[in-house]
């Protein structure tokens, strides 16, 4: 589904290498997870895999089912089949929620060659979704992301992964800023995406995502580079431990 | 007032070809007063404080500058819309086009039928409220436009008007020079809403007097466009008695010069005023150069103003508001709003603005903002990342941009055609 080879990528703005060799295959139905402390390019990776501006891929490449992720627009790789939840998802004043998720259902489908889904039909399957993560008719209709709480936020994201249908979702500190209960919500809706043929890589700080959301490996990145693999027993190992001694057996 | 010599040799080549239309006693008293008022101010000049930041040379030129015809098949704006049609053709009234003049709830004339009528009730309001409007800023081209017109209509409401009244200006000559006046009186408890739109002239010159007496209700939506090469003038004065409403809107897209006055005196306790528009330029199709120009005085107690002014400027194009609040010492409990905003699409577009409040009472809300902005990268790339091409999703940033002042349009019909007006500029100006 995804494979990164080698990838080096810089800060646009400043001479920052970020990344510095990642080397990174996710199958189609599985769940990897990427933990790792802070500042060490977790983040970044997402950003440059969804097209993010201010990024310069000095090296490698990243294929989403062979084809070169690198090469192509935000909205190209998102008709591909990539979907960003964001760690930060941005305020839109003025855009109506549903307005947003219409017009991106439609625009995918349109760059697929597909059929626009209809009105009637759009509204029936975002109730229905939207009932699932317990989202209410109100903050469809609110501004994108305007006023929601955190945990709105993070259901709002997941929401838009459920309507859009994406092959290879990207979950950027999913849990961040999220209570238990928001966290088992949002947990609830990921795991009734898992599928067959879609593929996961949920980035998190934390082991307590992992709860709700088994992953098949776990990866532990550290300076810009995937420094460990290994089962969802290394989770519990940086949870019981920390970084330090993973990396200390690494260095 | 002094009246530097330099400033009366423009002014006397600018009128020679024009001369005062005839009508009766009195009107052609109002037309001498104006030209008087107008000889006594002179033309304005770009180093007048109102002139800042719009050259007002191609305004006082004796001739009109050229100004290419635009043409397209597109349906014209508020063509879905049950309403009056008053057509004009290069400034003159063009009857074959035009509906019938009578409606229920409302008495039409042509302007020149009005002011040739020795008994009329538009002699106690040509030329008043333009004249009010000169202190304390001089507009000399709203007197010019007094002075001169050579057409118009005159609407009194005396009830609810079945149907809008749709002024449409039709642009068919090249060099045509168009001087309108057309005066609204609605009377206490009577409502109407006015349309305009069309690229009229080469050179257009309007002025809308409008009298809201107690309980009336004014509504004015307008949509200019069409014509990449208009030079416009406009000026509305309003005078607003008790609870009464005067709605304005106004979108304008491309033109090389268009400047909208409008001045609003609240007179009467409970009034409401809101003043909006929305104005999108775009440099790559032609010089655009958009100036909104509005002063509300605040005369009576309880009464709320609103100016809710957006500019979306791209490629070169110059965005201006100049926008003033001015509350009288005995006008409390105020509630004034003013807000001008713009989006520049690049740095080469520019928006300049001088918002101004004035408060003589103490117990007042007033607040104005004015800010300049690009575009949101993150919310930008937020919308690409969910799959909407880079075009659309500028778009629909610059529609949520400009909502604010859309949604000053109260009628919902209307409101959906100014939105299809606005989203068919948009689809042809994709950047």
């Amino acid at each position: 589904m995804l494979e990164i080879k080698n990838l080096h990528v810089s800060l646009e703005e400043e001479d920052k290498q970020i990344l510095k060799g990642v080397d990174l295959t996710v199958e189609a139905g599985k769940v990897h997870a990427i933990m790792g402390p802070n500042g060490s390019g977790k983040s970044t990776l997402s950003y440059v895999l969804s097209g993010r501006d201010g990024y310069e891929v000095t090296d490698g490449e990243a294929l989403l089912n062979g084809e070169d992720l690198l090469e192509m627009e935000p909205e190209e790789r998102a008709a591909a089949g990539v979907f960003l939840a964001f760690q930060y998802p941005v305020e839109i004043p003025g855009v109506g929620n549903m307005t947003f998720l219409r017009t991106a259902v439609n625009a995918q489908r349109k760059a697929r060659g597909e059929e626009e889904m209809s009105a009637a039909e759009f509204l029936k399957v975002i109730r229905e979704k939207a009932k699932a993560l317990k989202i209410d008719a109100d903050m469809l209709k609110r501004p994108v992301n305007v006023g929601f709480s955190g945990g709105e936020k993070k259901r709002n994201e997941i929401l838009q992964m459920a309507m859009l249908e994406p092959k290879m979702c990207i979950l950027d500190e999913t849990d961040s800023g999220l209570d238990v209960d928001a966290m088992k919500l949002v947990a609830e809706g990921v795991n009734a995406l898992r599928d067959e043929g879609r593929g996961f890589l949920v980035i998190t700080h934390y082991q307590r995502l992992l709860d709700h959301i088994k992953p098949d490996v776990v990866h532990i990145m550290a300076g810009g580079r995937i420094v460990k693999t290994g089962g969802p027993e290394l989770a519990l190992e940086v949870e019981q431990n920390g970084y330090a001694d993973i990396l200390a057996e690494v260095a | 007032m002094a009246n530097p010599a330099v400033k009366q040799d423009p002014l006397a080549a600018r009128i020679e070809g024009l001369t005062l239309p005839d009508g009766a006693g009195w009107a052609n008293d109002a037309r001498g007063a104006a030209l008087s008022r107008l000889t006594a101010m002179g033309l304005p000049r770009k180093r007048d404080e109102y002139w800042k930041y719009s050259d007002p040379t191609t305004l006082n030129a004796p001739e009109a500058p050229r100004a290419g015809l635009f043409v397209t098949d597109e349906a014209m704006p508020f063509s879905d819309v049950d309403r009056l049609k008053i057509v004009f053709v290069d400034g003159v009234y063009y009857a074959e086009a035009s509906d019938d003049l009578a409606m229920e709830g409302v008495e039409i004339e042509r302007l020149s039928d009005a002011l040739a009528r020795d008994i009329h009730w538009a002699r106690d309001h040509y030329g008043v409220l333009e004249t009010r409007g000169q202190t304390p800023v001089e507009r000399p081209l709203a007197a010019l436009n007094t002075a001169f017109a050579t057409d118009g209509v005159v609407i009194r409401a005396t009830g609810k008007a079945a149907k809008p009244i749709s002024l449409i200006y039709l642009h068919k000559s090249e060099t045509s020079d168009a001087i309108l006046h057309h005066l609204v009186k609605v009377e206490e408890g009577a409502s109407v809403t006015v349309l305009e739109n069309g690229p009229a002239a080469a050179r257009f010159s309007k002025c809308m007097e409008v009298e809201v007496a107690d309980g009336g209700q004014f509504h004015h939506v307008r949509a200019q466009g069409r014509d990449h090469e208009r030079r416009a003038s406009t000026h509305m004065f309003a005078r607003l008695g008790q609870e009464s409403v005067y709605k304005s809107f106004t979108l304008t897209v491309n033109g090389i010069l268009t400047r909208n006055e409008q001045v609003v005196e609240i007179a009467g306790d409970n009034a409401v005023a809101h003043i909006a528009g929305a104005a999108l330029g775009d440099g790559a199709t032609g010089a655009f150069h958009h100036d909104d120009t509005v002063f509300v005085t605040h005369d009576a107690v309880d009464c709320e103003s609103r100016q809710v002014f957006k500019k979306v400027l791209r490629n070169g194009a110059e965005g201006v508001f100049q926008g003033k609040i001015l509350v009288k010492p005995h006008a409390q409990k105020t509630d004034g709003y003013q807000l001008s905003q713009s989006l520049l699409l690049d740095e080469d577009s520019s928006f300049q603005a001088k918002p101004e409040l004035e408060i003589y009472a103490d117990d007042v809300q007033c607040s104005h903002g004015s800010t300049t902005g690009a575009i949101d990268e993150e919310a930008l790339f937020y919308l690409r990342s969910r799959g909407v091409p880079e075009g659309a999703a500028t778009d629909l940033l610059v529609l949520a941009f400009l909502a604010e002042a859309i949604d000053e349009i109260e009628d919902e019909t209307l409101r959906e055609d100014i939105l299809t007006r606005l989203q068919g500029w948009l689809d042809r100006h994709r950047g």
